[in-house]
């Protein structure tokens, strides 16, 4: 039974859709009306407000806590600077990707780290030998993210003690929301202006108040995840157990990936002290990778001539779809297609798709399986670039 | 000497810039020339109230073909189209009716006031889906040359789409019903309620010199059903920071191509010499050369100002003069200070971000239309309404909303004459705040600014020549191959290398960019450019 978050209670009276889902053993909300686009269009036009406290989160501390995340990541945490966070993912000692989250100094010897599998067992064990204090806060902080270009005018009403037009794009600072000490990045999985709030349990409820009143003159609204998987997919952020597997999980090793062959390349720092997988990964870097993760736009007019066939109109989930699907190159299969979304932004259909290196280059012409009417179809698919979205906004101070 | 450009298009309405953006993505050198300070025609946005944005004219989307969006990769140059998923629609007997919030809701709404009705709204609903999908390419592609055909045999130009060929009888009935018969006919053979009935047949006098109860009326019902061609993937919605914002998209993806866009540009007349259109004069005198001129005005101020009788057959003349023009409607635009609390459900709520129809029967609709008959302005009229700001907070400032009022009808011609329509302008705005303080009381005492756009307005400042929203009725009778004139269809004009892109052209009125498109690429075909 999923256990509910420090938010619920409020989220529970917003949910007229009672549409909930488990993530990581929380109530999460996939929606909040019927329709989600609402929702959606809040993240992009206005601001959206989501709980994220189920992701998994660990407080690092000691001496060495900076040389110690530096061997456990890919990313070299002795570079981080204090109130900075760096996206990075951790390997196996084949280069072989565990999980992916956000990690953040909280001061010289201190770091927070974000997870989206248990990764207690991981870091204790890879510990040995280290100066540190690990701490599972999984439980004890709430974390809202509140995503848009309206997000940080939101914030500046509400919040204290942070100068938001020096909070540059992963930042991180100490605030206060009324009585509620909080920290805010400037952080989130949407690819718009967005930061995330955290706090502790207690103050949760406040600080949830505080935002959504100060919401109100921006057209704030509380999303589910609904909305957030439209926005991820057009930010082109892929998710663990959808678009690639956590290596220790797969019992196939052709399911098991690098950073390099889901996108994850330029979180990799090598030319320094070894670190879990460096080996490889300098290997594989040297090599090249065999597969990459790409961007994947579906010819609209070649899926209307497919539906036309059948006498109807194109008809797509209105939802992110996780539906993987083979992609083709002349009949033969070279990879496959994980997350599709329509994109109400762009007016068109997206996917994240894995697919051998050679045809990842943009403006390669593939075709995607499409099922119309029970029957299984190909259609046009271009490689393109990602991010399909990516609004200025998000990176300006 | 002046430069030659390939083309030359006058008016920078959303249907010129169109037609600019594709002749210069086919590599031609194309001059659009405005005479307002910005472009849109009756596609802007603008601020008469500090802080406030309003869509002056239109104000929202629903036929802008998803294929111009993709051809002219309009989303990256800015266009977002916002959902607007509800209609709400208050009654003054107090009660209401919110549909689309979804499937479950409306049909539960619906059987407040019939239950049988409830039922048959999804199929009146597929119905019209299916009809419009089949009449999708007589809307995207260029009107067939029928020019010897009678209007009665309208009939033959849906053999041209696949009306005839794939449908069988009942459909064939259904469409020759929808030609001939009045929205409420039409729409009470389906269902019993008159509040649903009346404010669906509203959908069919919009834009129109006629009653919910006129003959005709049912087909423009399905002009406005034909955004569904594209299923949910339909341009439907309010496009962020107003009207205006499509045409910013537009011009700037043509400006990317290439195309030089000059405002306050006005031209005085096309350049004309042994019947053949060289270029255009300018108000200040200036003379542009062009290998083509392109008019993005409307049938009656291109041929009967910018080009003149004289260099005129008589006959084509009577023609575009009988082109009905006869603007009926008017726009009322609010700054408010808070969102309006209707008496039959106060408060905020998914009501508000949808459109607001005010046409509480049939008997109402038709007495406003009665107003107008005999020359004045409905004392209680027809309204279609948005609060753009709920779902875009940047058009007002934090926690302000605009309201945009869309009204039927205000006759171009008053009995006056349409010279008094400054004198009633204030008068006509209250008749509207009226109805809706009756509905939503306190309404006006929450309102900043008012803006009021009657067709006089709608003429002088916004180039349409009698204020009629859509360069020309959308009757029967003025479609496909008999607009803007029978054999002068095809975006062709009896001047040589003068052609017609805008509105009053196939398939017609709305922000579409249908016409624009499908003139560009005769063009092209043809060599004209
Ligand atoms: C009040 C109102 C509400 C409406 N609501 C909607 C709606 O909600 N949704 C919808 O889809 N449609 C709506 N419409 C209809 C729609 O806006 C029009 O049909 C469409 O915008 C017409 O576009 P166009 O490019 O064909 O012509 P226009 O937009 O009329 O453009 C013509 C341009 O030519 C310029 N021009 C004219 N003469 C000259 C000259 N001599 N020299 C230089 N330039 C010149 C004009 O200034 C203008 O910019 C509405 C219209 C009005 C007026």
């Amino acid at each position: 039974m999923p256990r509910p978050t420090p938010f619920h209670e409020r989220l529970a009276k917003l949910n007229e859709a009672y549409a909930w889902k488990e993530w990581s053993g929380y109530y999460a909300a996939c929606r909040y009306e019927t329709n989600h686009i609402y929702e959606y269009t809040a993240f992009r036009r206005s601001a959206g407000l989501l709980d994220v406290s189920p992701l998994f989160k660990y407080e690092v501390r000691g001496p060495d806590a900076a040389r110690f995340l530096a061997y456990v990541t890919v990313r070299d945490a002795t570079k981080l600077k204090v109130d900075r966070v760096g996206y990075c993912c951790w390997c196996d000692e084949r280069g072989k990707i565990i999980d992916d989250g956000t990690l953040t100094r909280l001061g010289d010897e201190h770091f927070l780290l974000t997870a989206a599998e248990p990764t207690w067992r991981w870091l204790s064990h890879l510990a040995r030998g280290f100066d540190v204090k690990l701490d599972d806060v999984s439980d004890r902080i709430a974390v809202l993210a509140l995503q848009g270009p309206k997000s940080r005018d939101v914030l500046k009403a509400c919040v204290q003690g942070i100068d938001f037009e020096t909070l540059t794009f992963f930042g991180s600072a100490n605030g206060r929301l009324g009585a509620a000490p909080v920290r805010v990045s400037r952080t989130g999985y949407t690819g718009d202006l967005g930061y995330e709030i955290w706090c502790d349990n207690a103050h949760a409820l406040p600080v949830f108040d505080a935002i959504t009143e100060a919401g109100r003159a921006y057209a704030l609204r509380v999303c589910g995840l609904d909305a957030l998987d439209m926005t991820r997919v057009e930010a082109g952020f892929i998710l663990l157990g959808v678009d690639y597997f956590s290596a220790p999980h797969c019992v196939r090793d052709e399911r098991r990936s690098t950073p390099f062959e889901v996108g994850l390349g330029f979180t990799v720092q090598l030319g320094r002290e070894p670190f879990m997988g460096s080996a490889a990964l300098e290997a594989e870097k040297k090599a090249g990778p065999k597969w990459e993760l790409v961007g994947l736009e579906t010819d609209w007019e070649d899926l209307e001539r497919l539906y036309d066939a059948y006498g109807l109109p194109p008809s797509l989930p209105g939802q992110a779809s996780r539906v993987a699907v083979p992609v083709y190159l002349e009949g033969h299969r070279v990879g496959q297609a994980t997350s599709h979304t329509w994109s109400p932004m762009l007016k068109r259909f997206i996917s994240l798709a894995t697919v051998r290196a050679d045809v990842a280059k943009p403006g390669t012409e593939l075709k995607v399986e499409h099922t119309v009417e029970y029957d299984r179809r190909a259609v046009k698919a271009r490689v393109v670039q990602k991010p399909f979205y990516d609004p200025e906004h998000k990176r300006k101070p | 000497m002046t430069r030659k450009y390939d083309a030359i298009i006058v008016g920078a309405g959303h249907n010129g810039l169109v037609c600019a953006a594709y002749l210069a993505k086919a590599g031609k050198k194309v001059l659009v020339l405005e005479r307002r300070h910005l472009v849109g025609g009756a596609a802007v946005s603008e601020q008469i109230f500090p802080g406030f944005t309003f869509s002056s004219c239109s104000y929202v989307v629903s036929l802008l073909r998803p294929k111009i969006i993709r051809d002219l990769e309009l989303t990256k140059h800015g266009l977002h189209i916002l959902p607007l998923e509800t209609t709400f629609n208050p009654y003054l007997d107090g009660t209401y009716l919110l549909r689309g919030v979804d499937a479950a809701s409306t049909r539960r709404e619906i059987s407040k006031f019939s239950k049988r009705d409830a039922e048959v709204a999804p199929l009146f609903s597929q119905a019209m889906a299916e009809l419009s999908r089949l009449i999708k390419p007589i809307i995207d592609s260029p009107a067939p040359d029928l020019g010897s055909l009678k209007p009665s045999n309208l009939f033959e130009l849906l053999r041209m789409g696949r009306i005839l060929k794939d449908a069988g009888d009942d459909w064939v009935a259904a469409n020759l019903k929808m030609m001939t018969m009045s929205a409420a006919d039409f729409l009470s053979e389906w269902f019993e309620s008159e509040k649903l009935i009346a404010p669906m047949a509203a959908s069919g006098i919009i834009g129109t010199f006629l009653g919910v109860r006129s003959p005709g009326t049912a087909y423009v019902l399905l002009h406005h059903y034909m955004g569904e061609i594209d299923g949910s993937f339909r341009a439907w919605g309010l496009p962020k920071g107003g009207t205006g914002s499509i045409s910013n998209a537009i011009a700037a993806s043509a400006r990317a191509l290439g195309v030089e866009i000059r405002t306050e540009a006005p031209v005085k007349h096309v350049l004309i010499k042994n019947g053949e259109a060289k270029g255009v004069v300018l108000e200040n005198g200036d003379e542009l050369h062009a290998a083509a001129v392109v008019s993005g005005a409307d049938p009656h101020r291109t041929f009967l100002n910018l080009v003149g009788e004289k260099e005129l057959e008589p006959d084509f003349v009577t023609q575009i003069k009988r082109f009905r023009m006869r603007g009926s409607s008017g726009k009322v635009n609010l700054a408010l200070d808070r969102l309006p609390s209707f008496k039959c459900l106060p408060g905020a709520g998914l009501h508000l971000q949808g459109d607001i129809t005010v046409a509480p029967g049939i008997d109402y609709l038709e007495r406003a239309y009665d107003d107008a008959k005999y020359g004045d302005f409905s004392k209680k009229p027809f309204m279609n309404i948005v609060l753009p700001s709920v779902t875009d907070p940047d058009v007002a400032p934090p926690g302000k909303h605009v309201m945009s009022v869309f009204v039927q009808y205000a006759p171009y011609h008053l009995k006056e004459g349409p010279d008094a329509w400054p004198s009633k302008r204030e008068a006509f705005g209250d008749a509207v705040c009226d109805v809706i303080e009756e509905l939503a009381p306190g309404f006006k005492s929450s309102i900043l600014h008012r803006h009021v756009l009657t067709p006089w307005d709608l003429e002088k400042t916004y180039g349409l020549t009698e204020g009629n929203i859509f360069h020309g009725e959308l009757s029967v009778e003025q479609l496909a191959f008999l607009r803007p004139a029978a054999g002068w269809a095809r975006y062709r004009t009896p001047v040589k290398k003068l052609w017609m892109c805008a509105a009053g052209t196939h398939p017609g009125g709305g922000i579409m960019g249908t016409p624009g498109a499908l003139c560009a690429s005769m063009m092209l075909s043809e060599g004209a450019a």
